[in-house]
């Protein structure tokens, strides 16, 4: 039905104001919009398009895989994957802990409906500062003040990457989404620019550091980082839900005239979130430099940016659900380098594909989660309309 | 060097217009599509594919047939993309679900199902002959008159990608569908009781403007690489670029033909101009600088004639009001 009145469309030689009145084939159904949904069958819904996704994706893998591998593999390599050693499984809440770095630092700008798409950007603004600090001053001051010194220059690098669109956009109203994505190619060709300038011999990479490297509570290094993030996300939710400033963020994002009709300085909030924002990626970048002593690229946020956007919208905006959703995506990619493996895939793409696979279920779940399908009764049967309209014309007799 | 330096930003501009086009014509119908970075990656790998079925089927590379070549490659590219557009349409016209967020989606899946077919079924043995074959212009000879090979001296995929940029901008300003579509875009519940058929007119954008982007993959590969392939992430880039020009044109056609050779002249700047390697990074910024630069310039001046489409990655539903 849908392909027909597409290709309707193309033909332009077709009078097209009159598809509109022709008798066109009437569906079996119609859509009604939900003014609620009761919280089970919200939880349901998205139950059933993870499960579905998950096993669409199986069912994929296992007709490509070249070792005649099946579906029931797809899950147990990915257990085997996240959960497989200790070393797997600390590594599973370390991308958990970076991802949900990631997506705190995004979810308020897009509590207030402002597009943030430059995270990734923001996050290696704060690596190259963390990288540079260490680069130049190690050894020529204590370590801890070195820590310090690198983690309030990424914290304000983040910002600095984060104000500058948000100026703009308070003041003239310039398209966020646009300006914060191009902001990532620029952090990332100024990340080049200090390599290329830096960096004049061997492999013209930048080399491991050897100062401002964080205290490792555990074996993988990976204690301090989760603990960091957890807590940081815990403070989110109790920022967003019981401060001032996160009652003002969601009048913004729910109607910019109403908070102006009350009162709210939508400029102010927009900036000030958006400080809050880059901070808050800037420390992202941080962890991903002084955890080991990483060396920098220009890939070092592993586009954390972008995967932050899906985790904060798949958990609709509450940094508590997004434990769920981070961990979820996490598992998934770590999952899928085993299954990779195993299923012999040689290339790393595969874990794109299914994640993207499993974003089109999810996404696509919401319609069922907002709208409603009401078959067309048989004659004569009611439908839910029918029965409400009766209703309220009874009571108005 | 002024020769070369025209032919480069012609053809490297060629990838941007592809791109810009096809989401111009989203864009007017009220759908912001950030899936074109990978739409245009899917265009990239159907079109290769279409282009090594092919050749695998000659003894000879060499032997290829332009017109053969060209057609496939186009045929291949358009099933792909058009998938890829499809999946975006029923998420977001039919299911009515949040354009960024399946832009973005569409984004990562498309670039790593390119990437995987392009690793794994795409050979590429006589890409090098194919794309050769493919970039053939009216003026093949180097030692021909400047002016000559700066305009003759392209393969089909530029003089179509301005043909499609001329028809685009007739069709949008001059015809009955082209109001149809504007007027979708701009009110849509007001075409609806103007009897405009939105879901159809949406989906026709949608899809016809999927194909095209996925055509400006598949030119920079087989045109400007002449067949040679890294990986996704470039094509991704001039994806998200392709996005931004079309806000550097002001939703025009006839505007993107001249911002997508601008900008093409901006991203092989570095190559060009004499420099230290480290200026050269620098000089790569800034076709990202000069986008930034635009969309302030734009913001600022607020022309009512230069606003995006009022209803611009908003749903329609009919019984909302």
């Amino acid at each position: 039905m849908k392909k027909k009145t597409a290709d309707r469309s193309t033909a332009p030689e077709q009078e097209p104001t009159q598809s509109g009145v022709k008798s066109r084939f009437e569906l079996p159904f119609h859509i009604v919009k939900r003014p609620h949904i009761a919280p089970w069958k919200k939880i349901l819904i998205y139950a059933i398009a993870l499960v579905g996704g998950m096993l669409l994706s199986s069912l994929i893998c296992a007709v490509f895989s070249k070792n005649g591998k099946n579906p029931l593999d797809f899950f147990g390599q990915l257990f085997n994957g996240s959960f497989g050693t200790p070393r797997k499984s600390w590594l599973l809440f370390l991308e958990t802990a970076l991802l949900l770095g990631a997506s705190i630092a995004l979810i308020p700008a897009f509590k207030m409906k402002f597009w943030n798409l430059g995270g990734n950007g923001q996050i290696l603004m704060g690596c190259l500062c963390a990288y540079s600090c260490s680069y130049w001053l190690g050894g020529k001051m204590p370590d801890g003040l070195l820590l310090l010194v690198m983690f309030a220059t990424s914290v304000a690098a983040g910002i600095l990457w984060a104000l500058i669109p948000a100026l703009f956009k308070a003041v003239f109203g310039t398209n966020e989404t646009l300006f914060t994505l191009m902001m990532n190619y620029v952090a990332a060709g100024v990340v080049l620019y200090f390599r290329s300038a830096w960096i004049k011999n061997g492999s013209g990479q930048f080399p491991t550091l050897d100062h401002g490297i964080l205290p490792s509570l555990d074996k993988y290094s990976a204690a301090l980082t989760v603990f960091v993030f957890f807590v940081l996300t815990v403070l989110m939710f109790v920022y967003l839900r019981y401060s001032k400033h996160g009652y003002e963020i969601s009048v913004v994002g729910e109607s910019m005239n109403t908070a102006k009709y009350v009162g709210i300085d939508v400029k102010k909030v927009v900036i000030r979130t958006m400080i809050l924002s880059g901070a808050i990626a800037g420390m992202v970048g941080f962890f991903l430099i002084a955890r080991t002593g990483a060396g920098l690229s220009d890939t070092s946020p592993n586009n954390m940016g972008f995967t932050g956007i899906m985790t904060s919208w798949l958990a609709g905006f509450n940094p508590l659900l997004m434990f769920l959703s981070c961990f979820f995506i996490a598992f998934l990619t770590r999952g899928m380098t085993q299954v990779r493996t195993d299923f012999g895939f040689t290339n790393s793409s595969v874990a794109n594909i299914v994640i993207g696979l499993i974003y089109f279920c999810v996404i696509s779940c919401t319609f069922f989660v907002n709208y409603k399908i009401v078959f067309r009764g048989k004659s004569g049967e009611k439908t839910d309309l029918d029965r409400k309209l009766a209703n309220q014309v009874r009571g108005v007799k | 060097m002024l020769v070369t330096f025209l032919i480069g930003a012609i053809s490297l501009g060629t990838v941007l217009l592809y791109g810009c086009m096809g989401e111009t014509l989203m864009e007017k119908s009220g759908h912001l599509n950030l899936g074109i970075p990978g739409i245009m990656c899917m265009g990239t790998a159907g079109g290769c594919l279409g282009i090594e079925l092919y050749l695998k089927g000659l003894a000879d590379p060499a032997a290829a047939n332009w017109f053969l070549l060209i057609l496939l490659s186009i045929l291949f590219s358009i099933l792909f993309s058009v998938s890829a557009g499809l999946i975006y349409g029923f998420l977001t016209v039919t299911l009515r679900c949040n354009q960024n967020i399946t832009g973005l989606a569409i984004t990562t899946f498309g670039s790593g199902l390119a990437q995987f077919v392009m690793d794994t079924y795409v050979t590429r043995k006589g890409f090098g002959a194919a794309g050769k074959l493919i970039s053939r212009g009216f003026v093949n000879d180097p030692n021909a008159n400047g002016v000559l090979r700066v305009f003759f001296s392209h393969g089909f995929f530029v003089y179509f990608a301005i043909i499609l940029a001329v028809i685009f901008t007739f069709v949008l300003n001059r015809t009955r569908v082209g109001l149809h579509l504007r007027s979708v875009g701009e009110n849509p519940a007001t075409a609806d009781a103007d009897g405009v058929n939105v879901t159809a007119y949406k989906y026709g954008s949608i899809l016809i403007g999927s194909a095209v982007a996925g055509f400006g993959g598949l030119f920079y590969i087989m045109d400007y690489l002449k067949g040679s392939w890294e990986n996704a992430s470039t094509i991704e880039a001039f994806g998200w670029l392709a996005i931004a020009l079309v806000i550097f044109a002001l939703w025009k056609p006839n505007y993107s033909i001249f911002g997508s050779i601008l900008f093409g002249g901006l991203s092989i700047a570095a190559f060009v101009l004499k420099g230290s390697s480290t200026q050269k990074e620098l000089l790569k910024l800034l076709p990202y600088i000069i986008t930034v630069l635009v969309l302030v310039f734009t913001s600022i001046r607020k022309k009512r004639e230069n606003q995006p489409p009022a209803s611009l990655g908003l749903s329609y539903f009919r019984e909302d009001r």
